[in-house]
């Protein structure tokens, strides 16, 4: 059985997700977004509810320190990190920076991010609860006992103690050495969605954006697949000819040409047609391009076939658009005249650098908009 | 028999080592109650942590809270959790299991000079060594509360309470039970007085009132305590109306805070028995019990409010001595290791660890480091004779420098100081300007012009002041309650003693409003903001100044 305290860490979570005790919310610490920092750095913000006190004011009062320098040297080094290091007084926020991994990111991205406007669609969404025994428990019926793992604890605990002899090597297990299969019941919820990936690769598509965007959909896939198990994802580049690679060549390709945005639209849109009906899946176009289109007519074409054949079937359809020297980015002002920055089923989002990834990514998928 | 079921004592090596490091502990004259080391995982570790070292306590959000950053900080790597021991008889001690040996050995080491403090130090005399079983109690009274009232209602009013946790008296970890007893007797004395006077005028509120929770014990021990109470108080009276018929009003009464003629008949019997506006019998600053005693409550919520006090002294001895008692533990943890304990094999892994531990940081001051270097320079100065009147005037420099009267005092010294001082008073009389000076010690201001923290002064004086403004009241602004039927309408009035700084008048209006949550009419808070002296109140919609 779980220790109580995962109880009260539940409802820590729950209290600063405000989904209950919704008073309590404003005693919690802002808490911001992953952020990138130079490298592989990311703090990520520890939530903190802060029970009020009588307790003293001012939090320019300073503090008291060890180490060299002289009157007016900075105690820090970075500025604007106004009071926080009051002689242990207020925990304040906890920034801390941490290194880590791909799947560590997108868990806490996936406490953020939604798809936006996911419907129960389709058969797969029902509620399914599974016994698995993945786990291993401490006690359980012996027909269940896991003998290599038993085995391995009471080794360790003989190697521990001191007892084992290697000369005589009888492992003799005990009580508490004794472990089992256990069963792990799951829930899941599951909605049916697939995303379809358009990318620009033309010419004036530098290496530097074409960069941009597949960083940002790497990311957005990594979360979906942490988030969504049974999703699925296509992939569609286009120049002035629209094609559909699978995942490899699309991170990977080097492309140039003209540029038909329509051509891909098609495409998603025959993809749609032949392999997604839309009262069972959840649809999720999205394109990124540096907005710099062929033609007028082509770009009304586009328009026409955003609104005719994707808009109706989507749950939402995203724009990314790349900074970029040569586009003119006159498709995100096509868009945006028609459809605002957020519709109710558009998202527009331009993407100035890298830096500006996180923030599109938030933009895309941020929750309860 | 384990603590937890995540926990399993040591056996084997660490066992032998624990025998080891315990005799050199005896023999360096450390003394303390047994020591019973557990091995868990670091996942326990966290739990343990977040609970303040005891395998249970109470359901509540805030150990989660603890937890989520323990964890996080140990599953980045940012924090280790590096010993953990509680002042409890036996003294119980958490090792990590997949520390290595050269850990397990300066844990050990640090845990000895722990449990020595905890034992002799004056400010735990009188803890609640048994405070395992009574925090299990907690956890099952307020579970059972929880079950009775929902959790929500509960949690909201631990929560308020919680608001109070630091509203509490220093000096009352010496209300000794000979001293409780002697002041019970006074209280008594005088209430019997106050009685006869107006016996016959009595009003049924009174008579209600005088069975009530407040009525019933100035103690703070509860359960049979209070019963035994409530029965002498019933022979007490037996004489007049039906005892039943009052009880039953009486239940009514306490059962339904919300019925306004019951709190006003309440609210006016305290002012009638002319009890409250006095000080309350114990302390001023024991406003968590001056709050259960007398502020319209149900049985539950007073007993919440006695739980959390009970365990808010628990810990209050810990926060007056963190520098001594960290200092402590370490100077004995760093002894034992390089005269005793460490193999050459495992010296440099244990420096290393050692620095890390008292690394120095210039946003704020290290306990480890700052009570380590005070006791060493304790033991230093008490060795040379360097104290006193002769030696602080001497003014020959270089006679000064090589002071040294071999006196060899400075074991003695350091063992004298761990049993009588704490933090304030360590600091107030060992601080030297020489010891600031050679621990680079200064302190910092925000510059709003720059905005950043920097630099502000090395005086002496300056650093002393601070940090002794730091400790005081445990680093809690000082309020006490003046009033408890000001302006004779049932309303609080507490007072803030300003020592030069102010409140924080955001966290001082939510403070105020769950004091209010309890007491249930105005709360009035007479402080000093930017030079001038202010009453402000609130009333349960917002604070303002009382003109």
């Amino acid at each position: 059985m779980d220790h109580p305290i995962k109880r009260d860490h539940a409802r820590f979570r729950k209290i600063i997700k405000g989904k209950i005790r919704e008073g309590l919310r404003k005693y919690v610490s802002s808490s911001d977004m992953v952020i990138p920092k130079g490298g592989k750095r990311f703090s990520i913000p520890v939530p903190h509810i802060e029970t009020p006190h009588f307790r003293f004011g001012d939090r320019s009062q300073g503090g008291m320190g060890q180490g060299q320098g002289q009157g007016g040297d900075p105690v820090d080094g970075q500025p604007n990190e106004s009071g926080e290091g009051k002689a242990g007084q207020s925990p304040g926020s906890k920034d801390i920076e941490v290194d880590l991994t791909l799947e560590e990111l997108a868990q806490i991205l996936g406490e953020e991010l939604e798809l936006p406007n996911i419907e129960p669609k389709g058969k797969h969404q029902i509620e399914s609860r599974k016994d698995r025994y993945t786990t291993i428990g401490i006690i359980g019926p012996e027909s269940l006992r896991h003998f290599k793992r038993t085995f391995r604890e009471s080794l360790k605990r003989q190697i521990i103690t001191g007892t084992y002899d290697a000369n005589n090597p009888i492992i003799i297990p005990t009580k508490d050495d004794y472990r089992y299969k256990a069963a792990h019941t799951k829930v899941e919820y599951e909605n049916s969605a697939v995303v379809i990936y358009m990318m620009d690769v033309s010419g004036s598509m530098g290496d530097e954006q074409k960069e941009i965007v597949r960083t940002e959909s790497f990311w957005i896939n990594l979360w979906l697949r942490h988030q969504y198990k049974n999703i699925e994802i296509r992939y569609i580049i286009h120049d002035a000819t629209a094609k559909e690679v699978d995942e490899d060549t699309f991170f990977k390709t080097r492309e140039s040409g003209g540029t038909l945005i329509s051509s891909a639209f098609l495409l998603c849109k025959d993809i749609i047609k032949k392999d997604y009906d839309v009262n069972e899946w959840n649809i999720y176009p999205f394109h990124f391009s540096d907005g710099d289109n062929w033609s007028l007519d082509d770009t009304k074409l586009c328009l026409e076939l955003l609104e005719k054949d994707i808009l109706p079937v989507s749950n939402m359809f995203c724009y990314g658009q790349v900074e970029s020297r040569y586009g003119s980015g006159q498709f995100y002002k096509d868009l945006f005249e028609k459809y605002g920055e957020r519709s109710e089923n558009v998202i527009l989002s331009k993407i100035k650098n890298k830096d500006g990834i996180l923030d599109s990514i938030k933009e895309f998928l941020s929750k309860g908009n | 028999m384990s603590v937890m079921e995540k926990t399993r004592p040591i056996s084997g090596e660490l066992l032998e080592l624990q025998k080891v490091i315990c005799q050199y502990a005896v023999d360096y004259g450390l003394s303390f109650y047994e020591v019973i080391f557990e091995l868990c995982d670091y996942e326990t570790v966290n739990i343990l942590a977040a609970q303040g070292g005891f395998p249970t306590r109470y359901p509540h959000w805030k150990f989660g809270m603890d937890y989520d950053q323990f964890s996080k900080g140990y599953a980045y790597g940012v924090q280790k959790i590096y010993e953990m021991v509680i002042n409890t008889d036996p003294c119980y001690a958490y090792l990590l299991n997949a520390n290595y040996m050269v850990d397990q050995k300066t844990v050990m080491a640090h845990v000895y000079g722990h449990a020595d403090f905890f034992k002799n130090n004056y400010w735990f005399s009188t803890t609640n060594r048994k405070m395992m079983d009574t925090m299990a109690n907690h956890r099952t009274k307020i579970r059972r509360y929880m079950e009775q009232h929902g959790s929500d209602v509960v949690e909201q009013f631990i929560d308020k309470v919680l608001s109070l946790d630091n509203l509490i008296d220093i000096s009352a970890l010496f209300e000794t039970p000979e001293l409780q007893r002697e002041r019970k007797e006074i209280d008594k004395q005088a209430k019997d007085e106050s009685l006869r006077s107006d016996d016959d005028d009595r009003s049924e509120a009174l008579r209600s009132f005088m069975r009530s929770p407040y009525y019933k014990d100035k103690d703070k021990d509860k359960g049979e305590h209070s019963k035994k109470e409530h029965k002498k108080h019933k022979d007490k009276h037996h004489d007049k109306k039906s005892v039943k018929e009052d009880q039953e009003k009486e239940k009514a009464a306490s059962l339904d805070p919300n019925n306004p003629t019951a709190q006003a008949e309440a609210v006016h019997a305290l002012a009638k028995t002319g009890e409250i506006h006095k000080a309350p019998s114990s302390s001023r600053k024991d406003i968590m019990q001056f709050l259960a005693q007398h502020a319209p409550l149900t049985e539950w919520q007073s007993d919440v409010i006695s739980i959390l006090r009970e365990e808010a002294y628990y810990f209050l001895p810990q926060r007056l001595t963190k520098i001594m008692n960290e200092g402590w533990a370490s100077y004995w943890h760093s002894r034992i290791m390089t005269e005793k304990a460490a193999c050459s094999s495992e010296i440099t892994d244990f420096a290393d660890h050692h620095s890390g531990i008292m690394q120095m940081s210039r946003k704020q001051l290290n306990p480890y480091k700052v009570g380590l270097e005070l006791f060493r320079d304790i033991e230093y100065r008490w060795n040379t004779g360097r104290f006193g009147k002769e030696y602080n005037e001497c003014e020959n420099l270089y006679e000064k420098e090589h002071w040294d009267l071999r006196l060899k005092g400075g074991q003695a010294k350091i063992f004298d100081v761990r049993r009588s001082h704490n933090d304030i008073t360590f600091i107030d009389e060992f601080l030297t300007p020489e010891f600031c000076n050679r621990q680079q010690i200064f302190t910092y201001k925000f510059n709003p012009r720059t905005g950043r923290n920097e630099i502000d002064t090395r005086d002496f004086l300056a650093i002393k002041q601070k940090l002794l403004t730091s400790l005081t009241n445990f680093g809690s602004p000082v309020i006490e309650i003046e009033n408890g039927n000001y302006n004779n309408r049932g309303e609080i009035l507490l007072c803030h003693r300003h020592y030069g700084v102010d409140l924080d008048l955001n966290y001082a209006h939510d403070t105020m409003k769950n004091i209010f949550a309890i007491w249930r009419r105005p709360i009035n808070l007479a402080t000093k903001y930017d030079n001038k002296e202010v009453i402000f109140i609130y009333d349960g919609k917002e604070m303002r100044p009382l003109t």
